[in-house]
This record gives structure tokens, sequence and C-alpha cells, in this order.
């Protein structure tokens, strides 16, 4: 047996259910799509603002304030790719050909990570793009401050929360617990539960949180009201443990479980 | 090699109940062997644990000498058939075995032969959630012999199937066994079980009742006696106890007779002028015998709990 094989394999099974393909595009779509909308919106209110507002307004924060949602059908994608094994039964067809664990679950997290990371890196730029096009003149180019370094962090956002809802997923083995699980906690997120301010002190380190602020999703982080007691790479940081953490977690239950 | 499984004091406990208690037996090359029991006996936990899905609580199994997890694509050695429906509803038959062949390197053209050889290449591109509980197991079967395996353990095959289903699956197994394959089926069903397999190995609450071959189980258990019901059973069974016969009384007061024939009864009841309302032979089925070794088994399970 080859782990080649195994991926392969795991890739031929993510294709052929209707359903995640549709939850992967579906996550493009609205990113950019949502993203353009959106931002022309803004542009049509910017034209008559008064100056204290455009000091507050960011052009990075609209351009993949979009991700908050489209994040919602990715999460979908990662949780079907696992529970779908489980809730069909299907999970002891594939331990009977790849009985090693390890190689499975290995193979399959592979087998996903790589056509979301393929998917972010077109949609991020294309978000980005898209955005920038809807603000015309308020818009800002690819080399602007603080620009690639979010591009780079919500290349990296999305197959990470992808990891974590699929880890969650591992854990979990069915559909509507994981999706009762993470939807509700990204869905608040995005609603600015990471900046309720009595419990903002552990919110700020769920994933979605840390991983947002270098998107520019949280936050100015020159007001005290939203300023994070960590950096940008250090946010990126705490959503891959968390991702890692979930991960191992549904590894050793996978592997400690009866199938 | 002639011991192709080999279960050794295998156990499995859930929590206070045992599933699996302490069962050894061997399958061996070139024949059916039927693993039967009761349900709720232990067959699909056993075979999960030969597969290595489930972990035992003790014991240990070997398949091909070492454990399933040690076997290089696994599916080239050991095809298996679980319960029905381990199918994703949304994927088609063709997809469900292509990505099975993926994994283990087996080249396309047996999924093409497997979906023939079942008769399912006219819906291999359906939805297999669409597909009736027969169709189902012929995917499963379908994914058994993908591999083309030298070893099958198959949990009852036959369920779902239409009675032209089931002659299929009889003769495929049959076939298969002849090939010199080690095939191991599990049924509820003993008169199914006696028609295809050579070798029995009967469970019972997760232990070990029989390991024989299907003929000595038939001779050892398909007794059959002489019936008679008469208005004079004391003369009856003093007659027969002269002829040196010995008499059973069955719970509705006839007169049971093992060792002889109808023609020895009949022959006892005329040399002593005796009146009689029936003479007939019975022969208890199969099904019947089956029932008897497994029921303590089941009768426990039932006050037990």
């Amino acid at each position: 047996m080859t782990g080649g094989g195994v991926v392969v394999s795991e890739w031929t099974k993510i294709r052929t259910v209707p359903s995640t393909v549709w939850t992967l595009v579906l996550t493009s779509v609205l990113s950019v799509g949502l993203g353009y909308l959106l931002s022309v919106l803004s542009r049509g209110s910017l034209a008559g603002a008064s100056p204290e507002r455009m000091v507050n307004f960011d052009p990075i924060f609209l351009a993949f304030y979009s991700l908050t949602l489209s994040q919602l059908a990715l999460v979908v994608f990662g949780v079907l790719v696992v529970s779908g094994e489980y809730g069909s039964g299907t999970i002891r067809a594939s331990l009977l050909a790849v009985p090693r664990r390890g190689l499975f679950y290995g193979g399959k997290m592979l087998a996903a990570t790589v056509p979301v990371l393929v998917m972010s890196v077109i949609t991020v730029p294309a978000t980005f793009f898209a955005t920038q096009a809807g603000l015309g003149p308020y818009g800002i180019s690819l080399t602007a401050d603080g620009v690639p370094a979010a591009v780079v962090g919500a290349c990296l956002y999305l197959p990470l929360i992808c990891l974590f809802a699929m880890g969650m997923a591992a854990m979990l083995r069915s559909t509507t617990r994981s999706l009762g699980i993470l939807l509700p906690l990204l869905f608040l997120g995005s609603q600015g539960l990471g900046n309720a301010p009595p419990v903002k002190a552990f919110t700020q380190y769920l994933p979605d949180q840390a991983g947002m602020l270098i998107m520019h999703l949280v936050g100015p982080q020159d007001d005290p009201r939203w300023a994070r007691d960590y950096g940008p790479w250090t946010g990126v940081g705490i959503l891959a443990l968390w991702a890692a953490a979930a991960l191992i977690g549904g590894y050793l239950l996978l592997r400690r479980r009866d199938a | 090699m002639n011991r192709v499984i080999e279960v050794e004091n295998l156990s499995k406990r859930y929590g206070d109940t045992v599933a699996v208690d302490g069962l050894s037996f061997t399958v061996r090359p070139g024949r059916v062997t039927g693993f039967l029991g009761p349900n709720g006996a232990g067959k699909s936990t056993t075979m999960r644990m030969i597969l290595g899905l489930d972990h035992p609580s003790g014991g240990q199994v070997r398949i091909e000498g070492g454990s399933y997890r040690q076997l290089r694509e696994p599916l080239r050695r050991v095809g298996a058939l679980l319960e029905a429906g381990a199918v994703h509803p949304r994927r088609s038959a063709y997809a469900h075995l292509l990505w099975l062949a993926q994994s283990n390197r087996i080249p396309k053209a047996r999924v093409r032969a497997v979906l023939a050889l079942t008769g399912l290449d006219g819906v291999a591109r359906k939805r297999a959630g669409g597909f009736s509980l027969g169709m189902t197991q012929r995917l499963g079967i379908a994914a058994a012999l993908l591999g083309d395996p030298p070893v099958l353990l198959l949990d009852e095959p036959v369920n779902g199937l239409d009675p032209e289903g089931i002659l299929w699956i009889r003769n495929l197994m049959n076939a298969l066994a002849g090939e010199g394959r080690t095939v191991l089926v599990s049924s509820h069903l003993m008169g199914e079980t006696a028609l295809t397999a050579q070798h029995l190995v009967v469970i019972g609450r997760g232990r070990l009742l029989a390991d024989t071959t299907v003929r000595e189980f038939i001779q050892a258990n398909s007794r059959s006696y002489v019936r008679i019901r008469t208005p004079e059973p004391e003369l009856m069974r003093d007659a027969l106890a002269a002829a040196g016969l010995s008499v059973k009384q069955a719970a509705d007061g006839a007169l049971e007779v093992d060792e002889a024939g109808p023609e020895a009864v009949g022959e006892v009841v005329a040399a002593n002028g005796l009146t009689v309302h029936e003479v007939s032979v019975q022969s208890a089925s199969l099904e019947e015998a089956f029932m008897r070794l497994t029921r303590d088994a089941v009768d426990y399970r039932a006050a037990g709990r």
C-alpha cells in the first residue's frame, strides 16, 4: 500500500459526492461575489462621507469581510469530507482498504487540504481584486501597507480553519454534531463575540478570532476596545495550534475506537 | 497455508456486556465454512475483530499468518462483506469501487469486471442511495471480490436477496471455495448454511458451541424417530421395552421411539394386540437442531438482562 494510492483514493471520494464539490465551489463564489457586492455598496456610502469616517475606513477589512461568511461553506466542506464516512458506514470499507489508521487519516486530510489550498490561492486574490475594483477610487493596490500579509494570511486562514473543522468532525463523527458546534462558534465570532468586553480575554484566542487579525477583520488595533494581546502572525500561529490540536485529537480517537 | 484464519481465545467486552467470550476456531481453505449463531451471538463482532476494525478485549486473531493491519494492499488478500449499506448514498456504485481500487492499486479493469460479475453494470453510474437492499448487497459483494482475494469473509450475504440472488450467491461461494479460496460466511439460518457450507462453526452468547463438518452435524442432530399415540400407554411402553426398544414420552403424552423404524414398532403392536391411533415417522429439522443447540444461549440472553 502506498501513501499516493491512498491520497488519490481519498480525492476520488471527495469529488464523487456532489455536496462536497458544491460547498467548495460555494466558498469561492461567496468570497468573490459577496465581497464585490459589499464593496460596491460601500463605495456608494463613502461618496459623501465625513473625513472622520474616512479615517476609520479600512479597505483591507472590506477586502476580506466576505470570508467571514464564505468560511462557513468551507467548514461544511471539511465536516462533510470526514463525517460522510460515519453517516454511511463507509468508514468500515475505508479501514478495510487502508487498515493503518494513521495512513488513512493522513491521506484523507491531505486529499482535502490540497484542493482547499488551491481554491484559496485563487479565491483570495480574486476576492481582493474584486473588492478593490468595487471600491473604485477608495481601493488600494496589492502592494499597499498590510495587504501582502493579509493576502498570505487569508490563503493560510482558509485551509487552517478547514483542517480545524476536519479534526473536530473526526472527533465528533457526525455531521449534525460537528456543524452544531462549529457554525455557531464561527458565526458568533463574525458577529463580534471576540470583542465582547467581559469575555474578550478568552474569546480573542478562539480559532477564527486569532486567525482573522491578519485580515484586519477584528477591528482597528490602535483602539484599546479591539486591540489584541498578540500580533497578526501570532494569531495565525494560534489558529494553526487549534487546527493541530483538533487533528491530533481526531487521530487519537480514530486509532483507539472500534469502527 | 492450511490455517488461513486463526481465532485464539478471543474476547470482546462492552462495559459489562460480554459479546465474545474466549472464542477459538480456525478456518481452512478450499471449503465454505459457515459461521452460525442466533442474532446477537457475536458473529459480526468476531468478524470485525478478524478484520482489525474492532479491538479485541483479549486473545488474538491471525489472518494469513499475521494481523489484518499488517497486510499490504489488504483488498488483494482478503475480501469482506460486512453489513449492507456501507456506501455513501450520494456516490455511484462505480465511484465507490473506484476509490476502493485506487487505495490498493487494483487495476480499473477489475472495477468493470466485478460490476459485470454482480450484474450491476447497468446501474454503475446511479447513486447507491437509490439501490434496493438486494442491489446494495450485490455492490458489497462486488467490493469484496474487487481485489480477487484468496480469502473471503461474508457477513449474512443472503440478507435482502431474492431467491434468484440467494441461489447466485450460493453457487458463487461454492465456486470460490472450489478454486481453493477460503470462504467464511456468517448466517443465523441453519438450513440455508447447510446447503452451502461444508464446515460449521456454531457460536452462542460469544462462545463456541460446535466446530464440525456439516455432515457430522446433520448426523448428530437431525434425529428421526417413530411417534406412537395409544389409549394404552403403559402396556405399550412395557411391550416396547420387552422388545428391547427405548421409549420416551413426549409432552402431549405420545410415545417416541428413537432407534427403530415403523416396521419394528408395528410388529410389536401386532404381537401384543394393542390399540394405536397413530404410528408415524418424525424427523427433526436441522433448524430445530440448531435452535436446540443454541437455545440455552438465547434463553440466558432473554432472562439475563
